[in-house]
């Protein structure tokens, strides 16, 4: 294996869990340092990604959208496949099971549909896994 | 020698999970692996020295490197001064490389 690579594998729907941010800052991380990164979303976590997510104004605080600036997964995500374009490169793989179950194909562009032969394709190619279990 | 990375999100004050973490660091440890520990999330909740029941510092004791997630402190309001002895804070780049580092095997707690 010449080039460094990461796997992960989430779980965690989105808006539930400080592991999916923690996930999110991993692989910036690891394309910020030029690592190729390879991601297998299962469950939940196939919804990070979902284009149907909108911001929303804050109630409360009285604030507008604009104001509120409310980070979506998807945006994160649209930014991540823009950083690992080419070189290096990010692979987003989604559970095609998991999309069908809850109706979550309606992704950003660069995601792609999959199996979990993929992920253990993804794993034997890579440096090191990690899986982000929910809890 | 295996290099064993444990990224410990999880906080000792409502569930008594981190002591699978403390029981097989140190387990590990004396078998003469190296072993980390990378606290985000709310683990770091545990790195602060004014907490009752300190079992990072037996991890510490024991020969384990304890790292912090610097943001997850800054989220916290932790400051560095505040950490137990032999805790440094840390960046994502920082549990990146050691991913990366060879014979690591990682896991998710």
């Amino acid at each position: 294996m010449t080039e460094k690579k990461l796997t992960l594998a989430l779980m965690d729907p989105p808006y539930e869990s400080a592991n999916s941010t923690t996930a999110l800052r991993i692989i910036s991380a690891a394309l910020q340092k030029g690592i190729h990164v390879n991601v297998f979303a299962y469950e939940g976590a196939v919804c990070l990604p979902l284009k149907d997510q909108a911001p929303h104004a804050n109630p409360v605080k009285g604030t507008t959208v604009e104001q509120e600036e409310h980070p979506t997964t998807r945006a994160f995500i649209s930014s991540l496949l823009e950083m690992g374009k080419e070189n290096p490169q990010l692979t987003w793989v989604n559970c095609g099971l998991c999309v069908d179950e809850r109706g979550a194909g309606n992704v950003v562009e660069g995601v792609k549909r999959g199996s979990p032969a993929d992920f253990l394709k993804m794993a034997q190619e890579s440096t090191n896994t990690l899986v982000i279990p929910t809890k | 020698m295996t290099n064993y990375l444990f990224i410990e999100a999880r906080e000792p004050f409502t569930s008594r999970d981190p002591e699978f973490l403390e029981r097989t660091a140190i387990a590990l440890k004396q078998r003469g692996h190296q072993v980390t520990v990378f606290l985000v999330q709310n683990g770091v909740l545990a790195a602060r020295k004014n907490i009752r029941d300190g079992y990072l510092s037996r991890l510490t004791g024991a020969g384990v490197t304890l790292l912090a997630d610097d943001f997850s402190l800054s989220e916290r309001g932790i400051q560095a001064g505040e950490l137990l002895p032999g805790i440094q804070p840390s960046g994502m780049e920082t549990l990146v490389e050691a991913l990366l580092t060879e014979n690591t095997k990682a896991i998710w707690h």
